[in-house]
């Protein structure tokens, strides 16, 4: 009896499917629940890897729930890649979708964040701008000009408090209160690290995310908050080796 | 085969290594003991920066490495994915590792990755397989590889080779060297009711690049007979120490890999594990 790889998979991720025939234990006995091991080893490797990728998740949900929530995803969303460090992409979508959790509305958005910080944690180094480069730029030159972001930038923004909610499980912070809340990695040497941003914000970096100048990003930013602060955004990117570059724009 | 060059990193040393766990950072570069080179899991250092390929360029200044893929899929039907060919390429590229290996086994079908190291029978068709694959991977990485052996849980009835004889001709066919791991032999011997030392025997040592050694965990299969699993979460167990005392009286020295992966422990017990193999590799010198 030949088993080929595609009946070997078949009953890999199906625990109630038969084993393959054709499988013994070196001794002419039927292999049995030697199989499971292989079972057991994609299971549980995989669900480790979930657990690594979204250690708030988990402990919004509980250790019990994200074990079944983990077997659920990895049967519908198997890895396409042997890339460990980026399985889990489809988690919001999932979340947002799979029945125990889709009325916590907020999950998704905290997924996001937890995937923007493993992102952020791989991606390509690169040197920031001096630290006085926007002083020394004339004001009318710097406002027609764009800011090219770090790679290992990611702005999250939600509906959700998601930078409180990750701070309280991550970092012994407040409880959260229902404020939307727009959220920036940042990966200032190897660390990222969320930062709750300031009113405007998130449509300041969103702004310039999109290649346009920074003059637009102003404008953007003062239509979502009358208060915007340009120089509070600036000390954030600046402090942080955000801003790698200042382009002219297109 | 490879000239040597003058990169002093351009082969594995007869001492013992570890596999390379970033908790460990400090440690190897204080105080690395008998720990001579490190082994990475090529998937992990395939992003794009940061810590992980900092760290890895500072201890490739200090240690050979030795670069150990574990997501190539070479046992796998399905052609060998052309992403991840080129993946390896570029780290092989930029590391100039001293070694580069691969597993005889199976992760990947159709473009689903399964994250384990799957088992093949032992056919005239799967060696045709694994052997073009094994050309491929040498052309496009542009060096040879080392083959590990497998551990196994079952066996497949439709099998025609004996282990060492696939290993051996695959070898014979692609020009690559192999990775013997002391503890698989152990853990397939016990699940399959063979023996270590006739395996040991077999084996072609002329061709073993490097040793591993790792911890095992134990169960049982429905009869009640002894099932081993190749966990890489504990102490290498006293009888792979026999047989490795017994695999390097027979084959002399070799660079010795001790793979620690799952409940990795603090720095000082492995780095006594490495010691221990440090020993035993000290009375061949």
């Amino acid at each position: 009896m030949i088993v080929d790889q595609t009946t070997f998979r078949a009953a890999l991720l199906s625990p109630e499917a038969e084993r393959p025939i054709g499988l013994s234990d070196g001794e002419g006995q039927p292999a049995g629940r030697r199989f499971d091991v292989y079972r057991n080893n994609v299971a549980v490797s995989l669900t480790e890897a979930l657990e690594t990728a979204f250690p708030v998740i988990r402990k919004l949900v509980g250790e019990t729930n994200f074990k079944l929530l983990a077997g659920a995803f990895l049967r519908q969303h198997p890895p396409s890649s042997p890339l460990m460090m980026f399985y889990g992409a489809e988690m919001p979508r999932f979340l947002a979708a799979f029945e125990p959790t889709k009325s916590l509305g907020y999950l998704p958005d905290v997924a996001r964040l937890e995937l923007a910080i493993r992102e952020s944690y791989h991606a390509a180094d690169a040197a920031p701008i001096e630290p006085t480069a926007l002083q020394t730029t004339p004001p009318d030159k710097l406002m027609a000009s764009t800011l090219s972001l770090a790679p290992a930038l990611r702005l999250v923004r939600s509906p959700w408090p998601v930078f409180a909610l990750w701070q309280f499980n991550m970092a012994g912070g407040p409880k959260p209160e229902a404020n939307a809340e727009d959220v920036l990695v940042v990966r200032t040497e190897y660390d990222p690290e969320p930062v709750l941003l300031p009113p405007g914000g998130g449509a300041f970096i969103e702004t310039l995310l999109s290649g346009a100048a920074l003059s637009e990003a102003i404008s953007a930013a003062s239509r979502d908050a009358q208060d915007f602060d340009l120089s509070h955004l600036l000390t954030i990117l600046i402090g942080r080796n955000a801003i790698t570059a200042i382009g002219e724009s297109p | 085969m490879l000239d040597a060059s003058s990169h002093p990193f351009d082969r594995l040393p007869n001492t013992p290594g570890v596999g390379y766990k970033p908790q460990h950072f400090s440690d190897l570069l204080e105080n690395p003991g008998s720990v001579g080179w490190l082994e990475i899991h090529a998937e992990n250092y395939m992003g794009d920066g940061g810590r992980p390929i900092a760290q890895l360029r500072h201890l490739s200044e200090r240690f050979a490495m030795s670069v150990h893929g574990v997501g190539l899929s070479i046992g796998g039907e399905g052609r060998l994915d052309p992403d991840h060919l080129a993946r390896l390429k570029n780290l092989v590229g930029w590391l100039k590792p001293a070694s580069f290996s691969e597993h005889l086994a199976w992760s990947t079908h159709d473009t689903e990755f399964l994250n384990d190291l799957l088992p093949l029978p032992y056919t005239d068709e799967t060696l045709t397989r694994v052997a073009d694959h094994i050309d491929e991977v040498q052309e496009v990485v542009g060096r040879r590889m080392l083959l590990e052996n497998p551990s196994s849980y079952l066996a497949f009835d439709e099998s025609t080779y004996e282990e060492t004889d696939f290993l051996r001709e695959i070898a014979k066919r692609t020009g690559c060297g192999l990775l013997l791991d002391v503890n698989n032999v152990f853990v397939s011997a016990t699940n399959l009711g063979t023996d270590t030392i006739s395996y040991i025997d077999a084996f072609p040592m002329d061709l073993v690049g490097e040793i591993h050694l790792a911890g095992h965990d134990e169960d049982h299969d429905d009869h009640g007979r002894p099932l081993l699993i190749d966990s890489h979460g504990r102490e290498v167990a006293e009888p792979v120490w026999a047989l490795y005392d017994y695999v390097i009286k027979a084959a002399g020295p070799r660079p010795s890999l001790i793979e620690w992966d799952n409940d990795v422990p603090d720095w000082p017990i492995l780095e006594a594990e490495a010691a221990r193999a440090a020993r035993i590799l000290e009375t061949v010198g």
